[in-house]
């Protein structure tokens, strides 16, 4: 018999969650509302990170790689050809997909594990900043501001803060749809046993190469997307923001604090970890890297004493 | 004229490549015994550096003797980060992460204390270059890289003869059999990872005089410092000083002759490439 659990109430807590960030932002300052915007869209990164790193237990150092490629796609095709940045949003994610295969199998296919898979991807992301440091085509180090257009559906700008909320809760929700349906499916088990034990994985047959490759497909694909959010939102990018080490630092934090391979662990970590990193940078006021100098101290604690994170503390509740 | 730009972004690139190989050098210990790769390096290294910086506004104290100060603090730090923190973990992949955010507490806590500017050494005696023809030398580097030669001969012998050397090496040999005669691996780890600290703190300290010191400089030379331990095979110290010296070439030659920063480009391209496709390094991994 299971034990009772806290989280076994999880849908029915999701359920409420959903409906208090549904209702509640028509009543908040716009300053509370763009704290919030910034806790979903980490919470979705984190969550498309979890993808790979999580489930499949391949932990990625570079998707900034990702996140910088649907930014950059998007944004160059809005302001050279006019090119609407949704469209652009889908195409930047088909191309970060390309190169997250690309990515995977020569890594995978040379055996590249743990450490050194992740000092790999950060490289592959400092290639990919230096490169757009240097190409007239992404603005260099100036980066590229996104040229205001007003309240408009077709070119993903609107004046009102609200419109990017509901926009990035909607991502969240989808994102959330698809990590339980791969974990329902095949395909989360094959990635569990990679996890788990990647010779014991092959030797039952699972061609573990290839849903590696799948599970960076997938991961690599909708990073992206939420970096076209991230660029409409703030109409600003450059190669540090999109492709720099921090980017991949934010990216990863969230799952890896709220649980690892888990359905809501990236959204947990960035409900919680969003506040916090505010706090720490109202408290300490200043330089606006305060905020990581709590997440040193929160990783090191995690892995040490939560290695499941926050959802593996509430199922012990 | 081309033969004096080459050879100027030889030397240059030459001497560069000497303090990659001094900062490396202690990853590459700590690597080829542990097994374990620390993110932190370059945060110890920008600790050296402060250290340093501090000797000499406070008490005038010439650099290249506050390298002693700050290799005793680093050693210090790195034997109590290991004792309470890395001891706790023994999955690569964790410890890698645990690392990683000590790097991230301690650039943001030098930032928090010391604000994020970037702050220099002046020495009117050492901001001097020597002249070989048309060769200019600038002494504080050419320093430097004596110093990495040292640094990489001292730590040899250092691994050759001395008993607490050649446990080392016995670990990093085979672990199970020096558990069987008898080595103290948790006091030999702790040994090795102050030493690795020690010597990245010492070697911050070296190359004050001429670059600056910034909370964020750890960042940037601990991702080079990876590139030149993967290129000269983990844990072999002369590799490591010889993808010290290439990287060092590499960078200064591209400076020299490509558009902008692309030479970055390239020692990351080479990186993932011998990765792949030669992850014992040049000279092979795990000689001491």
């Amino acid at each position: 018999m299971r034990k009772l659990s806290l989280y076994r109430y999880s849908y029915v807590l999701m359920g409420v969650t959903l409906l208090l960030l549904t209702i509640l932002p028509a009543f908040m300052g716009s300053y509370y509302i763009h704290i919030l915007i910034l806790i979903l869209v980490y919470a979705y990164l984190g969550s498309s990170w979890n993808v790979l790193g999580g489930y499949c237990g391949q932990f990625s150092f570079g998707h900034a790689t990702f996140f910088g490629l649907g930014a950059y796609t998007s944004t160059i095709l809005f302001m050279r050809f006019g090119i609407s940045p949704w469209i652009g949003m889908v195409l930047g994610g088909i191309l970060s997909m390309f190169v997250g295969i690309f990515i995977g199998f020569i890594c995978f296919r040379y055996g590249l594990k743990g450490p050194f898979f992740a000092l790999a991807t950060l490289a592959f992301a400092e290639m990919f900043r230096v490169a757009a440091l240097n190409i007239p085509l992404t603005g260099k180090a100036m980066g590229i501001l996104i040229t205001l257009k007003g309240t408009s559906f077709p070119a993903f700008q609107f004046q009102e803060k609200i419109y990017y909320y509901y926009i990035i809760l909607a991502f969240n929700v989808f994102i959330v749809l698809v990590t339980h349906l791969i974990e329902n499916r095949k395909l989360g088990d094959y990635l569990e046993a990679i996890k788990e034990d990647e010779d014991a994985a092959e030797a039952l047959g699972i061609d573990t190469l290839r849903y590696k490759i799948i599970a960076i497909s997938i991961s690599s694909f909708l990073t992206a997307l939420g970096g076209t959010f991230y660029a409409q939102y703030l109409f600003y990018i450059d190669p540090d923001i999109c492709f720099g080490v921090h980017n991949s630092i934010e990216i990863f934090m969230r799952p890896i604090f709220g649980g690892l391979g888990t359905v809501y662990g990236a959204f947990l970590g960035s409900l919680i970890l969003g506040p916090l990193s505010e706090l720490t940078r109202g408290l300490l006021g200043g330089y606006s890297g305060m905020h990581l100098m709590l997440f040193g101290v929160v990783l090191v604690v995690v892995i040490i004493f939560l290695p499941r994170g926050v959802v593996g503390l509430l199922k012990k509740i | 004229m081309f033969f004096q730009m080459l050879s100027n972004a030889l030397v240059s690139g030459l001497l560069m490549g000497g303090v990659y190989a001094s900062v490396a050098i202690g990853l590459t210990l700590i690597f080829g015994v542990m097994n374990i790769i620390n993110f932190a390096h370059g945060s110890f290294m920008m600790l050296g550096m402060y250290v340093a910086y501090w000797l000499f506004t406070g008490l005038g104290l010439n650099p290249y003797i506050s390298l002693v100060p700050s290799f005793l603090i680093l050693f210090f730090l790195g034997a109590v980060i290991h004792k309470f923190i890395i001891i706790h973990s023994s999955d690569a992949q964790n410890i890698l992460l645990i690392t990683l955010g000590i790097a991230l507490f301690l650039d943001n806590f030098a930032a928090f204390l010391w604000t994020p500017d970037y702050r220099s050494i002046e020495i009117p005696t050492l901001a001097k270059s020597l002249f070989i023809g048309y060769l200019a030398i600038s002494i504080p580097r050419l320093i430097a890289f004596i110093f990495a030669i040292l640094l990489t001969i001292g730590l040899y012998i250092f691994l050759k003869t001395t008993t607490t050397g050649k446990s080392i090496r016995a670990i990093s040999d085979n672990i199970e059999g020096a558990r069987s005669v008898g080595i103290n691996i948790k006091k030999i780890s702790l040994i090795s990872f102050g030493i690795g600290a020690g010597c990245v703190g010492a070697a911050g300290a070296v190359i004050t005089p001429f670059y600056s010191i910034s909370p964020s400089v750890g960042l940037v030379f601990v991702i080079f410092a990876f590139v030149v331990v993967v290129l000269g095979g983990m844990g072999n110290f002369w590799g490591t000083f010889l993808g010290g010296l290439i990287v060092g070439l590499g960078e200064s030659l591209g400076a020299t002759y490509l558009p902008g920063s692309l030479q970055q480009f390239f020692i990351y391209f080479v990186f993932i490439l011998i990765l792949l496709f030669r992850p014992q390094g040049i000279l092979g991994g795990k000689r001491a």
